[in-house]
Formats: C-alpha cells, structure tokens, sequence
C-alpha cells in the first residue's frame, strides 16, 4: 500500500483573508500532546470520593424494591443514593427516571442506585450488596416489535401524538408526524419509473474515547460545583436545576478537556448521582463510567426501519417521494427522526414529495444525538434508492443528482425554503474529481452518495480583555473537541489585524461566561465564532474611540486595519493596536469587548463520497480501497482542521457501514459491550480519506461560515452500499454490510 | 481491605516508589496513585490503546498490567516524552499536522510512535497503520495522524 497523492483540492471563495484559512498550531496543542490537559476523569480534588453505579441486568421490569442496607454497612461505604433522593416533581420524570430508575428499569444498564466510597474498587464491591427485587418483563427492541398489535407497552402512560394531536391511545409509539408537499399520488402517476424499498439499520454509539465522567461538590452555602466532560456545561447546569429543584445560579459547572463526544455528551448521566452523594457525604465525589457503562448506560443513535419510494420520468426528473421512518428512541421518547424528515429529501428539488416519521420507545438505551442524528439512517435508504433509479433510468450516479439537484430558492418538503447552498456544487466537485474520472480498477466497485445537514445557531458568549502588550485574553463557553478554541480566536485575530498566537483562548466554566449553547450541530465555529468576531469589533470601536481621545480627533475619523489605527486624513496619525494598548491604563482604563448572539444565517452543509471498494470473494469482507469525501462547508477557517472533521466523520460513517452494531440477545442484553467487539475502524482498517473543501460562502455569517460537523457522516453508509451493489450485483437493505451479509446478499 | 505492596520503579527516568492494592492496574496506579494522569483510560480491557506506556522496551497497555507486576521495571509515559521544555519531534509533527482533535487518544498514539521510529526509523504507510492498529482514534480518521508519524519519521533522519 502506498500512500495516494493527496491533492489539497479546494476550491476556495475569491475574499482575502489574513488569519482566515490559515492553519496555525493550536492554542491547546502543547498542553494536549504532553500529558498535562485535564479531561473529565483527570480531575482531582482534596478530600475525593469514588462513585460507582448500579445498573439493571434487564431490558425491562418492574422494580418491586432496592434494599441499601448492607451495601450501606460495608466498610468504605459514604454513601448511597436512589431515585428517592431527587425532588419528586412533576414535568421531568423521564429525565429523573433515566438518571436513576424509579419504577421500571427500561434497557440492560439502566443506572438503579449510586454509591460513594472512599475507593472505586469499594464502591463496586457495595454494588454487588445493593439487593434489587426486579419482575422481569418481556422487551422490545425494534421498532417492528414495538410497534406490533399487544406488542408489551414500556410506559403505561404514554400515548400517541397523531398528527399533532393525542390520540388517547396508549401504545410505543410517542409520536407520529408528516411533512407534505405538492400531491405524491398525482406525481407517482406521472413517473415512468418507480423505485420502492425497505432498509433497516442498527443501533451504533458515537464511540468517544473517553468515557463519561464528573465530579460534584455540594458545599456547606448550598451551591453545587461540577466539573465535567460535556459538550454543554450550560446544558448540564440547567439540567441538574431542573433534576435538583435549585435555581441555576446555585450551580456552576466547569468543563474539562473533553475526550471526543460526537453528540453524545450533551444529556447528563454521571452528574445527578454524584452531586446526590456529595450532598449526602459534604466530599467531592467523582464518578466515572466503564466502556461497558458507556455502551449500556449512555446514548447511542437508533437503529430504524426506513421504506422510501420514488417515481421519475424517463428523463430523470423526480415526480415523487414518499419516505416512512420508523426510528427507535430508546427507552425514552425523543428519537432523531424529526431531524431525519429535514434531510431525508433536501438534496433534491422535489415537486411532490410525503414523509411520514414516527418516534418509538423501545428497551434500549435512550438515544442521544450522534452527528448529524438521523440522518445518515435516512440517506442510507434515500441515497441508495437513487442508485437503484439511476440504474433503472440508464443515467450516470452524480447527473441524476444533479439533474434535481436543489439550490437557492428550493422548498424543502417539511417547509424551508434554501438560502445560498452548494449542494450542486458539491456534486460536480466530485463529478469532475480525478477519483470519479478514473476508471475504477477491476473487481471494484465504486459507489457514491450525497447528504445534507441543516446545521444550527443558538446562543454564544465571548469576551474579550485587552493585554498591555497588544494581545487579548478571549473568554468563551463552547467546550473544545476538535480546535474550536483556535477557530473562534482566529475570528477575533482577523477582526483586530493581529496574529493568532496573541489570543489566548479559554473555554470557561458557566459563573465566568454568558449563555452558550452546546458544542453540536456544527454552530461552534459559526456561532460562537461569530461572537468573537463581534467581541473583536467591540475592542476594535473602543481601540478607535480611544484613539481618538489621545489625538482629540473625531473617531469616524480613524480606521483600523492590519492591526494600526491611522488618520484618513492625516498621515502622521498612526499607532499600532499594540501600541495603543501599552497606553490604556492611562488614556481611560483597560479596554474588554464582549458579545452575546443568537445568530439566524445558519447555512446547511452538503457532503458527498465517491467510495472504491473490494471484496474478498471467499469470506464477503469489504474493503475500503479509495475515500473522497467532498463537503461545502461555508468558509474553512482553519482548513486542516475543516478536513480533519470530514475525515473523522467519514471513517465514522465506513464503521456504521461496515462493523458497527449494537449485538443484543433476544432479552435485550448488549453481547458486544467492550471495544473489542463492537469494531470501530482501526488505522488498518483504512485508506487514506482524501478531502475537498469546497467554499460556497454562508451569507449569512460574516465570514461566510456554515459548519463542518456532521454533513460528512450520512454520505458513507449509502456510499459504500452502492459500492458493495456495483461489485455483486445486490442491493444492501441492511447495516452492517458484515461479511456474512454480503455473503447472503446474493442468495 | 487487602493489605497493599510496596512497589519500586523507575518512571521517565526518577526512583520512583509507590504503595498499591493487589487488584490495582499499573494504569490505576500511575493515574490515581502517582498522579500521572497523562496516560489515559478509554476501555481498561486493552482494547483502545489510550493507556500505552513503554514498560521495559516494550509497548504495553498499561491497564493490564498489574502495578505490583512493575517492581523494578523501567517505566516511560506521555509525561517522559518531552525533553523538559523541548517537545519531540513527534509531539510537534502531531500538532503541525493537527493529528489530534479531542486528544485523549493522543498520548498513547504518541508513545506507540515513538516506540515504532525507534525500532524502524523509516516505516512504510502500511507499517505504521499496522503498527498503531491497537491504538484507537475516533476524531481523526487516522489520515493525520499516519501523516504526522511520515513527517516526524523524515525529520528526526534528517537531523
């Protein structure tokens, strides 16, 4: 194997920038290569206890009583907590329930009661005292069984949203919603071809290396502190006032480093239970969940059930689409399919298209976002029925999609109408990309596939504190997963015509920063990116108002630009940003700009693949020969890190296409809860994933930024799909695309 | 309470002495008994990769390894890679070729690499990725990070 030339192939806006596309070190860098970062089980603090929690051995029953006593007697023991112990109130029983089980244990790891020790290994051992009386109930674990007639209900008191409206009739199904538009009855009557399929795919988890942790301190003035690994400290300070009863400002949550999260670490788990122990012991108690906590405990994204049916004329042109979703929420309601009926069609300018989309509970983990939620199990079907209809048409893969490619003005079905987007762009990047212009090798097959995610705003703070020496302290609340702390300072460096590496970017804890939203949705970058920018300009104004102050000048008289601030009309008016800044303290004090925004732009993203694949004949294993993920990310702030995320998530995306399941028996039990047995993609695994950054600008951002994200995790399930259709001749109904379903896919 | 051990060790170069339970894990040991909290846990069955150390030479998980099983050994960690202030070269090819998002995999990945150049200081694409194949990364899609080890790779020969 050789490495493949690896054209940095972007095509990029025509505005000039200074720090914007460059690709500094990050600011974090040194401290992350060397061992010092703090992450969420990094954390100590004097006087420390252990948590540990007990979880249900069953995918559904009655909890009949927990008996703490002896586990409470042993030795070590501080402290042990249960559901009992949070506030009974009305309105978050769902959430409470999942933080500790009351009633009913839902799924096989649903946590029943926590205890603090003074050693981890204590604690497990009072686990195995805690005596739970459980009447085990039969599960259900797809949304086909879930939803059957006398299927065995989770929630006795659940009953479907039909359309909007409370049918009164008790069942799993939490909801059941449609986007229509035009007429598909006229429109499939109008096609001369018609496509129509069931797919299915698998619950998968997002597989973040570090698994959930945090640590509570309840202190003796009633304030609680929590620090912890989140993708929203704020998320998770309003979620312990709700669970709690407590105001927010009693509540401070300061977040570590974070060790991956893809979604998944924006609901709490750990939290609740440890600042229960803490109130109970007056210690700190840290707790940190196992990989098979993390698998069994937490939120993965659902496996579905997906029909999709289109109807087109001889020339390509689609008349109609129709897709049913079915997607399992997990033990709870609130499943992705709402954000899989936004994308499922968006690609396309279809005239007449129906989605219908149902929530379902099932006895399995509550599911949690994972990049790009839904979406990719809705392209996996969407995009494969394309393939199918591009065979039957007789049309090339990429012209079909280009033939109803949307654009600007385009009405998506569920009511949108598009902004500036480069979904059409995007598609002829990857028509004409040497890897499409190849022939492929033979005995390959080549597949591709394209997927749009909306992307979101939501509210971001920043502040910004002038140094004497010219550089700026930027204080913002968007925990960092990926280098975001340099992208949003770059924003201010370019504002302010100063060099990176004099902003020092913090991610600070929720008393110290206004309001942010979560890390997710891919808004980091585009929102809190934007506050910066807008704390920068704040700083720039003042730098210019001060200016004018020591020459006595009137300010709209003064520009800055490149990091000086001159006269327009007198030449030997000029003073560097640095300079100005070694004279704060005596022109008027220190200078500190600040934003809060809620920003509307938001640019949805498209990302597409052109995927080479082989396949042994002998044992059905495929392989990934060749990977171009293509995406339109709005503007690549700092580039290296724009492909970075379309790398991770494409190799995210060929795990889900390829290996990643959750295994349960028929009793609802994980059999592939280790990192051993639920296979993520390894470094053999993989080619090298060429990128393509391509730059239609957001108009909306003032940097043209859309966010990268997500977009580039739903090409590659049907990418690749199409790819193992291209090589054996049968359509892939199913995820994972294991060697034993290849193998059987032509039986 | 099981009675703990006196454990004598050498860690990135100093004496190193600790106190441990039977059941302790090298890498329970050097986070929470050290403090060494650079080596990291992701999986604590040998599967992820995140707590590799190198232990006598060799390339270990260190969350197998049982602390009283590292009498007399001759420890390095992510801590004892630097050169005091002066990064490696492979902790500087991660950062300029942004092999890392999150990070948490990033000290194993670079303990498994420095292991690799010191072994075969020129190593094919495909030894490398067979190489690191016990180091988990779920951030990157390992492209970065195969580049940052070709990088350091070609500048600690050319030095």
């Amino acid at each position: 194997m050789t490495t493949a030339d690896y054209e940095r192939n972007m095509i990029l806006s025509n505005v000039d920038y200074k720090v914007i596309g460059t690709r500094p070190v990050r600011h974090d860098g040194a401290d992350k290569v060397t061992g010092r970062a703090i992450y969420g089980a990094d954390f100590d603090a004097s006087g420390l206890l252990h948590g540990k929690i007990l979880r249900s051995p069953h995918a559904h029953a009655r909890i009949v009583s927990i008996d703490t006593s002896k586990a409470e007697a042993l030795e070590g023991v501080k402290a042990v907590a249960t559901t009992a112990d949070f506030p009974q109130k009305d309105g978050n029983k769902w959430l409470r329930d999942n933080i500790l089980a009351s009633d009913k244990a839902l799924y096989a790891g649903h946590a029943i009661a926590g205890v603090a020790a003074a050693s981890p290994h204590v604690a497990e051992e009072a686990l195995a005292l805690i005596e739970v009386k459980y009447e085990v109930l039969e599960p259900v674990l797809t949304t086909q069984e879930a939803m059957a007639e006398g299927a065995p209900i989770l929630h006795e008191g659940l009953t479907t949203q039909e359309l909007g409206e409370d049918s009164g009739v008790v069942s799993n199904t939490a909801n059941h919603f449609q986007h229509v538009k035009g007429d598909i009855g006229k429109g499939f009557k109008d096609a001369d071809v018609i496509v129509e399929r069931e797919y299915d795919t698998k619950t998968v988890h997002q597989g973040y290396i570090e698994p959930h942790s945090g640590t509570a301190l309840w202190g003796p003035d009633g304030r609680l502190h929590v620090w912890c690994s989140t993708q929203g400290s704020f998320v998770v300070r309003d979620s312990l006032a709700d669970l709690l009863d407590m105001p927010v400002s009693k509540i401070r949550v300061t977040p570590t480093e974070i060790g991956g999260g893809f979604g998944g670490k924006i609901p709490i788990y750990v939290e609740p239970v440890a600042a229960i122990l803490s109130k109970k012991t007056g210690a700190p108690v840290k707790i940190v969940m196992s990989r098979k906590e993390t698998f069994e405990g937490s939120g993965p994204t659902p496996g579905s059930n997906i029909k999709i049916k289109l109807g087109a004329k001889s020339d390509g042109t689609i008349t109609a689409a129709h897709a049913w979703m079915a997607m399992e929420a997990g033990a709870y309601p609130g499943s992705p399919v709402g954000a899989a009926a936004q994308c499922v069609f968006s690609t396309y300018d279809i005239e007449n298209a129906l989605i219908d989309g149902y929530d379902v509970v099932v006895n399995k983990p509550k599911t949690a976002a994972y990049r790009a939620p839904g979406a990719p199990n809705a392209a996996f079907g969407m995009e494969q029925a394309m393939n199918e209809l591009a065979g039957k048409l007789g049309m090339d893969q990429i012209d079909l999609r280009l033939k109803n490619v949307a654009v600007e003005g385009t009405r998506r079905p569920d009511g949108p109408v598009f902004r500036r987007i480069g979904a059409k762009e995007v598609l002829e990047a990857m028509r004409d990309h040497p890897h499409y212009q190849t022939t492929k090798p033979d005995g390959h097959g080549r597949g591709v596939a394209i997927g749009f995610w909306f992307n979101i705003g939501f509210d971001s703070a920043c502040n910004i504190a002038v140094n004497s020496d010219g550089s700026i302290n930027l204080t913002e609340g968007s925990t960092d997963i990926g280098g975001s702390r340099t992208s949003i300072a770059m924003h201010a460096a370019e504002v302010l015509g100063i060099p990176v590496e004099d902003v020092r970017p913090s991610v600070v804890d929720t008393d110290t920063i206004g309001f942010t939203a979560v890390t997710g949705g891919s808004r980091t970058t585009f929102a809190t990116g934007w506050a910066a920018y807008e704390a920068a300009q704040d700083v720039r104004t003042q730098s210019i108002e001060r200016a004018a102050t020591i020459w006595d000048v009137n300010p709209d008289s003064l520009d800055m630009e490149d990091g000086v601030i001159s006269s327009k009309t007198d030449s030997e008016l000029k003073m560097t940003f640095k300079e100005l800044a070694s004279q704060m303290s005596d022109t008027g004090g220190g200078i500190t700009g600040r934003a809060a925004v809620n920003p509307k732009g938001v640019g949805g993203s498209f990302a597409g693949n052109i995927v080479d694949v082989s396949i042994d004949g002998e044992t059905g294993k495929v392989t990934v020969e060749r990977f171009t993920c293509v995406q339109d990310v709005g503007k690549a702030i700092h580039p290296s890190y724009v492909e970075g995320q379309m790398q991770g998530g494409s190799v995210q995306g060929i795990g889900w296409a390829l290996n990643e399941e959750y295994f349960m028996n028929d009793q609802g039990n994980m059999a592939n809860s280790s990192l051993l047995d639920y296979r993520m993609p390894t470094s053999l695994d993989l080619p090298m994933i060429d990128t393509v950054i391509v730059e239609v600008a957001n108009p909306g951002h003032p940097f043209g930024v859309r966010g990268v994200g997500e977009a580039n995790i739903i090409p590659p399930t049907p990418a690749i799909a199409n790819a193992v259709s291209d090589a054996t001749g049968n359509i892939m109904t199913q995820l994972p695309l294991t060697p034993g379903a290849v193998l059987e896919s032509g039986k | 309470m099981p009675g703990k051990t006196h454990v004598q060790t050498t860690i990135n170069g100093e004496q190193v002495d600790f106190l441990c339970e039977p059941r302790q894990s090298l890498l329970e040991c050097l986070r929470d008994v050290i403090g060494l909290t650079g080596t990291k846990e992701g999986c604590n069955d040998g599967n992820c990769g995140a707590c590799t150390i190198n232990m006598d030479g060799r390339v270990v998980t260190s969350c197998l390894v049982l602390g009283v099983e590292a009498e007399g050994a001759n420890i390095e960690t992510i801590e004892g890679v630097a050169d005091g202030s002066n990064l490696h070269p492979l902790q500087l090819a991660f950062l300029e070729n942004a092999a890392l998002q999150c990070g948490i995999c990033t000290p194993g990945f670079i303990v498994s690499s420095k292991a690799l150049l010191e072994q075969n200081p020129d190593p094919s694409e495909h030894e490398i990725r067979f190489w690191l194949a016990n180091n988990l990364c779920r951030c990157t899609g390992y492209d970065k990070i195969i580049r940052a080890v070709q990088d350091a790779a070609k500048k600690m020969q050319e030095a």
